[in-house]
């Protein structure tokens, strides 16, 4: 099918256009320098956006622990549910949203490709039926490889390039596309009832600290040639005075960069941006972030923005939500994966008059509008911890407009107010640096190198939204641009029209990304780890791997390793 | 004053939040036949499943007459005026309502007054399990409001209970105030088992016999009567116990002395 979408103002930062007026040419899911013919159907875009389609590098959409989620809070759905069309299936919301309504909210806002931040390499298996059922979408997952015994063992030994064939193994077995870490060594301690409180603590038994964790992992990344760089939940998440931590662990890799190129990705920082003794004297330590990575070129973060609203937290930090289900009392679920990392989930209802709630929505749009380069933060709720990635054209308002701001800020707790940077922030983005924020900036920190802009030989994943940026200025009219980021006047996924105003009008399968990462020899899988992983597992090593018949579209991305 | 009378007999659930005064009010019989209810999963109008016919009458009310038990949540987040129905009611009847009255002359099903912040709903058969109860998974209990019950009530009565008061002049199932923390529930005949399993405040009032009181329960003292609302006062002597001791709460929970001998051997820690 060939499409031609007409006289949009065009927003392509990897490209460097910025709102100019242009045709962009679609031809078999591609985008290509031009089309011709009575077959090509045309879209008029005049007067409207055109932008590359959304992507999103946090967002817990799928796999046990979601999964866990959706079945302990049947009050979260039965509010929020949509019937079936003649091109959607039935599902519900809110907070943790069916695989397949999942796919369809997501095409609805112009989205095309999101990431699963956290899979336990266990339940990897899990996690690829459920993405397989997510439509509408390209998607990939990271797994979790931070607390896993053979990476704790290897960096203990000191042996980077062993553990880097391991990390290659694993990666590739469990179809992952990068190496998350959460709370490194915290999960570990965890399973001893314990927990690490700083960067040089040591895990239990292991004889390693966090620092090592980090630093070994960010080479072994180096080494890998990972398209990503490590994707980082820091150690003290979610405590008073952790900025100091995030710091910390930005400045531990700080000597591992080169080119000027990222090395590491702290995500949903808003998590670990407090300062303070305690709750009471919590504060906003996003100007100390700020300032930091402003003068480093080697971090990339996202958002972790909170919403207003009743939202379910789920990590693979279990300690962190162990602490949550203390602090609110509410019903949770606690899990420890074996030899691989940790669970929690905790139901959290965020209160505009609470002090910390509304502390922690400021931090999130400081952090947003207090680093300068856009290429550096991304947009995203750590869906569903932060609220639920339906909130995105509301983030979206508060960033482009000072008024939204302000009209939130009147609703907030007072003494929040009082303690808030945001009015002393004129800061308001414009339509290029949200295209930055939200696709373009996260398609390069991934390395994903067909998505997050329109140049020729991209994939025709395309949004349009239906706002004029010339005649509409979405300081004042920021409500227009909310309405117009909610419900996308077209998206276009691999050159498919599949929302039009802001209904699906068809129904798309997406494709699983994942790496397939060659090492010059294969990690030996000797008898030693197959003793191992019929003592330490419940599965055994034959049945651990996903093959790639597993997956219902399977979008290998080959990677050559150093080692 | 709008009446409903279904055209045939329902065998598929029906969602029909839209029974509700505030909804009805200004519009003509034509109008309110107009309005979308889902019965099982496809949409149709009021008018194709009910008659609607109107009387002249000051009173924005609602009757309902003959057999609804396969509608829900008729009366839902209502804030005035009265709904009448004359026959059994389906389930999640006048959730979240705010205020105004629901009379059912007929038996509720399940959840009748779920997550209820205000208002008045009389049941004058058995109400079903769930009453005044959030839905599940969710700690949304009774915000206020009144719930009386002529019949008897299933298990879970009022739980998750932050304010209001439930009356229920028959009996009660199991686990009668779970996880309440304040408000009151009167049971005036028996209650079973449970009863104020996890409660961190408020009161049970059992009138009868009570199948047995929680091992976390410590015992008070005997009060010769209980204050139930203004004007309505039950006489004792009752044994006073403090619970739920799991949660560390301390809720009242109320049980007739001289129906229950089996309790006595509490007498001797006092």
């Amino acid at each position: 099918m060939e499409l031609l979408i007409r006289n949009g103002f065009v927003f392509d930062p990897i490209n460097g256009v910025n709102g100019e007026k242009m045709d962009i040419a679609v031809r078999d899911g591609k985008i290509v320098e031009k089309v011709k013919g009575k077959r090509v159907r045309k879209i008029d875009a005049s007067g409207m956006i055109v932008m590359p389609g959304g992507v999103d590098i946090h967002c817990h959409i799928a796999g046990s622990e979601v999964n866990s989620g959706r079945l302990l809070r049947p009050e979260d759905h039965f509010r929020d549910f949509e019937p079936k069309t003649s091109v959607t299936r039935s599902g519900v919301g809110y907070s943790i949203p069916s695989t397949f309504t999942t796919g369809y909210r997501y095409a609805r806002m112009g989205y095309t490709t999101i990431m699963n931040p956290s899979m336990p390499p266990l339940e990897a298996k899990h996690t690829h039926e459920e993405l397989s059922d997510t439509p509408m979408v390209d998607k990939a997952s990271y797994p979790l490889l931070g607390d896993w015994w053979f990476t704790l063992e290897y960096l203990r030994a000191g042996d980077i390039e062993e553990c880097a064939k391991y990390i290659a193994w694993m990666i590739t077995s469990t179809k992952g596309y990068a190496i998350k870490i959460v709370n490194p060594g915290g999960l570990e301690a965890w399973g001893f009832g314990d927990n690490v409180k700083s960067l040089d603590d040591q895990v239990p038994y292991f004889c390693i600290t966090p620092r090592d964790i980090i630093r070994g992992l960010c080479k072994v990344n180096r080494l890998l040639n990972l398209p990503h760089t490590i994707h980082v939940h820091t150690n003290n998440l979610g405590k008073p005075g952790n900025y100091q931590t995030a710091i910390e662990t930005m400045k531990c890799v700080e000597d591992l960069a080169t080119e000027n190129k990222p090395a590491i990705h702290i995500t949903h920082c808003q998590f670990c941006a407090f300062k303070g003794e305690d709750w009471r004297t919590l504060e906003s330590g996003a100007e100390e972030i700020a300032n930091y990575v402003n003068s480093h070129s080697h971090v990339t973060m996202d958002m972790g923005q909170v919403i207003f609203t009743d939202t379910t937290t789920m990590t693979a930090d279990g300690p962190f939500q162990y602490t949550l289900y203390e602090l609110s009392g509410n019903k949770w679920v606690n899990h420890d994966v074996e030899t691989e990392t940790s669970a929690g989930i905790v139901p959290f209802h965020y209160r505009r008059k609470s002090y910390v709630h509304a502390i922690q929505w400021s931090i999130g749009l400081e952090l947003a509008l207090l680093i300068k380069n856009p290429w550096k933060i991304f947009m995203t709720t750590d869906h569903p911890n932060g609220g639920p990635f339906t909130a995105y054209p509301k983030i979206i308002a508060w960033l482009m407009s000072k008024k939204a701001r302000e009209k939130t800020l009147k609703k907030i707790n007072p003494k929040a107010r009082g303690k808030s940077l945001l009015p002393s922030i004129d800061r308001e983005l414009d339509f290029y640096e949200i295209a930055i924020m939200t696709r373009a900036g996260q398609a390069k920190a991934l390395g994903l190198k067909n998505k997050g802009h329109l140049g020729v030989g991209a994939d025709a994943d395309i949004a349009i939204y239906n706002v004029n940026p010339e005649t509409t200025d979405p300081s004042k009219k920021y409500k227009l641009v909310r309405k117009a980021f909610k419900r996308a006047a077209y998206t276009i996924k691999g050159g498919k029209i599949v929302v039009k105003n802001g209904e699906v009008i068809s129904h798309v399968e997406g494709a699983t990304m994942w790496l397939d990462v060659q090492t010059s020899e294969p990690a030996k899988i000797s008898e030693e780890m197959k003793r191992k992983f019929k003592e330490y597992w419940t599965v055994e090593y034959e049945n651990y791997p996903v093959t790639e018949d597993y997956l219902e579209i399977s979008q290998p991305i080959n990677v050559k390793a150093s080692v | 004053m709008i009446t409903l009378q279904p055209k045939r007999e329902f065998k598929l659930p029906i969602i029909a939040e839209c029974i509700n005064p505030d909804i009805f009010e200004g519009k003509t019989p034509k109008e309110i036949g107009k309005l979308k209810v889902w019965e099982g999963n496809k949409q149709k109008t009021l008018s194709e499943l009910f008659k609607v016919e109107e009387t002249k009458s000051e009173n924005p009310a609602i009757i309902i007459r003959g057999n609804v038990s396969k509608v829900r949540r008729i009366g839902a987040q209502m804030k005035s005026g009265e709904i009448t129905i004359y026959g059994d009611v389906g389930m999640h009847l006048g959730e979240e309502m705010k205020g105004g009255k629901i009379l059912v002359h007929g038996n509720a099903d399940a959840w009748a007054g779920s997550m209820m912040k205000g208002g008045t709903i009389e049941i004058h058969g058995n109400a079903s399990n769930y009453l005044g109860s959030p839905y599940r998974g969710s700690s949304e209990g009774m915000r206020g409001g009144k719930i009386v019950v002529y019949g008897n009530a299933g298990n879970e009565v009022g739980v998750h209970m932050r304010k209001g008061i439930i009356k229920v002049y028959g009996n009660a199932g199991q686990f009668t105030g779970f996880r309440m923390h304040d408000g009151t529930i009167y049971v005036q005949k028996n209650a079973e088992a449970r009863a104020g399993a996890c409660m961190t405040g408020g009161k049970i009032v059992v009138g009868e016999t009570l199948e047995s009181v929680l091992p976390t329960f410590t015992i008070d003292g005997i009060r010769e009567k209980v204050k139930i609302e203004e004007g309505e006062t039950a006489i004792g002597p009752f044994y006073l116990f403090i619970g739920d001791l799991a949660e560390n709460g301390d809720g009242k929970l109320y049980v007739h002395k001289d129906k229950n001998p089996h309790l006595s051997h509490y007498e001797k820690f006092l």
